[in-house]
């Protein structure tokens, strides 16, 4: 592959040899003309001569540069070639044509090859693909069981490393927000229904997610993030169920009773993983509290500020008449 | 190779500089073509523009009606495109921004935002397929979800005509007949279509965020309301 590149070499070597005996006849002949390899046709360079900076010849060579410059290229294109590093490599500073395109073109396909290379590593979804390996009772089985916490906290309990369910559950509070926003006539003055539901609802699986993970990395808590983030969408179940209900039966009672009964039992089974992944009082008071704090206020925050219980719709030509009543 | 001739010419003062022959110095640069046959048979660019259009068209239009049909069949898979799908987003985003435009403070859907959502929600749940081990390409299976919206922008477009004459309790109940059956025959079109691509017990793990999807959109048509 670099057979072209070296042939140029050893010729421009040549030339430049030739040219130099002859204006420097009458000067003594540089390092340059006595030490290259003689002959063409040599696939190997002696590198050392080319990089040679010692004031003399390269003064001279710089000279002769600038003469073949002018017989051959424009004058611009001398100036670019000046701030090429790949030819002040090379130790032959300035010479456009054909050497410095191989060599730019090299540099753009070592460069192409890296980039795809950091594309099929970082943007392959099969990295992913584990992760959504489930089959629908098993999804049934742990919707279920995320609302039945279990008593055992001496040993740690197992938390499945998947995201499809709670990807989906996260869709699904989105869409049933959507659903509580528009029934209710909720106004959004800046920013629109869809962005703020999906922003909350993402923003909270994730965020709070990170942030409890953070707080069990400084408790020395045993849970990955990945476990986080499944047992935490797993937790949005109970959410689900509440809302769904209450955005259309709107009973005062019934929201706090179910928002004890569901979200209580929810919070109890994500905080009974943590207590047995757990070591020593305070973490898991630290841990445990702060994750039943968040589950249990977003639920209230999801039912109160996205809903206003209307009360008494008339219809009358049209109009709606209706009482807002939190 | 060529490009050694070409750098010699600078140096045509060496003309009695002779290489050794172990140097391979000769090559070909022709672009390698195929079969011409084959060319002449899928040039379509000396083709008037008029007839790219209705060729084109017209392959929508067959695609509209296996949507309007659902029977399982090839069609859609084979020959994808995104025309169908971007024609349709196009009309659902500008029928559904008609109304909410005069109300500043009504935060019905913007054209922007249906637009993204489409796009971004057929991206999600084509993403979703393939993780599930799914054999249809992420572009086919664009292509087969943006097909299917088509009987949800039928019921945009009844919808309006229907809340032309009046918003009360009668138009509700038809418009949520309307949207309601349109929802229902998208779902059943697209799953017609994806869910042969995967094992059957994995199959409604697919067609859950199908249904979320066309639900969301056919929620954004019933809550329309055109602006007074």
């Amino acid at each position: 592959m670099f057979s072209p590149t070296l042939i140029i070499l050893t010729r421009y070597q040549e030339q430049l040899d030739i040219l130099e005996l002859k204006r420097t006849r009458t000067r003594p002949v540089s390092e340059m003309a006595v030490v290259h390899p003689q002959g063409g046709g040599a696939a190997v360079i002696d590198m050392e001569n080319m990089d040679d900076t010692s004031g003399s010849s390269f003064e001279d060579v710089g000279e002769l540069h600038q003469r073949m410059r002018e017989e051959q290229e424009v004058a611009e294109e001398a100036a670019a070639a000046d701030a090429d590093g790949a030819d002040d490599f090379l130790g032959v500073k300035g010479l456009k044509g054909q050497l410095g395109r191989q060599v730019a073109d090299e540099v753009w396909q070592a460069g192409k090859r890296q980039a795809s290379r950091a594309f099929n590593l970082y943007a392959n979804i099969d990295i992913l693909r584990p992760y959504f390996d489930v089959e629908p009772a098993q999804v049934r089985c742990r919707l279920l069981e995320s609302m039945i916490p279990v008593r055992m906290i001496t040993f740690p309990q197992k938390v499945a490393g998947e995201l499809y369910g709670p990807l989906m559950l996260v869709f699904t509070l989105v869409a049933i927000l959507l659903h509580g926003m528009k029934t209710s006539g909720t106004v959004i003055v800046e920013g629109t229904l869809m962005g703020t539901a999906i922003g909350t609802c993402f923003g909270y699986w994730l965020g709070v997610s990170c942030f409890v993970f953070f707080l069990a990395y400084l408790v020395n808590a045993q849970i990955t993030l990945l476990q986080m983030l499944s047992l935490l969408g797993y937790g949005l179940f109970g959410h689900c169920v509440v809302l769904l209900v209450t955005y259309n039966i709107h009973f005062h009672f019934l929201f706090y009773g179910l928002w004890l009964l569901l979200g209580g039992l929810s919070t109890l089974r994500m905080v009974a993983v943590l207590l047995s992944r757990t070591v020593g009082q305070t973490p898991r008071l630290l841990l445990c509290g702060s994750l039943a704090l968040l589950h249990m206020s977003f639920l209230l925050y999801l039912h109160f500020s996205y809903h206003r219980i209307l009360e008494g719709q008339n219809r009358v030509g049209g109009q709606d008449w209706s009482v807002d009543h939190l | 190779m060529a490009s050694a001739e070409e750098a010699s010419r600078p140096f045509a003062g060496l003309s009695d500089v002779s290489i050794s022959e172990e140097i391979p110095v000769e090559g070909d640069i022709a672009v390698p073509v195929g079969p011409s046959t084959r060319d002449d048979e899928f040039s379509t660019l000396d083709e008037p523009v008029k007839e790219t259009i209705v060729r084109d068209l017209r392959a929508v239009g067959n695609k509209f009606i296996h949507v309007l049909y659902p029977k399982r069949s090839s069609a859609l898979l084979r020959d994808w495109d995104l025309w169908g799908p971007l024609l349709l987003c196009v009309t659902l985003a500008l029928l559904l921004q008609g109304g909410a435009a005069d109300s500043d403070d009504q935060g019905g859907p913007q054209f922007a935002e249906v637009f993204v959502i489409i796009w971004f929600g057929s991206i999600v749940i084509t993403l979703n397929s393939k993780l599930l081990g799914g054999t249809i390409s992420f572009f086919q299976s664009l292509c087969v979800l943006g097909y299917c919206i088509l009987p949800l922008t039928v019921a945009l477009i009844v919808c309006r005509i229907v809340l032309l004459s009046g918003s009360g309790n009668v138009s509700f109940a038809v418009r949520l007949a309307v949207v309601t059956a349109s929802f229902g025959w998208s779902t059943f079109a697209s799953t017609a279509f994806l869910a042969d691509s995967h094992l059957t017990n994995r199959k409604a793990l697919v067609v859950y965020p199908v249904f979320l999807f066309y639900f969301v959109i056919g929620w954004m048509i019933l809550t329309f309301s055109p602006g007074n």
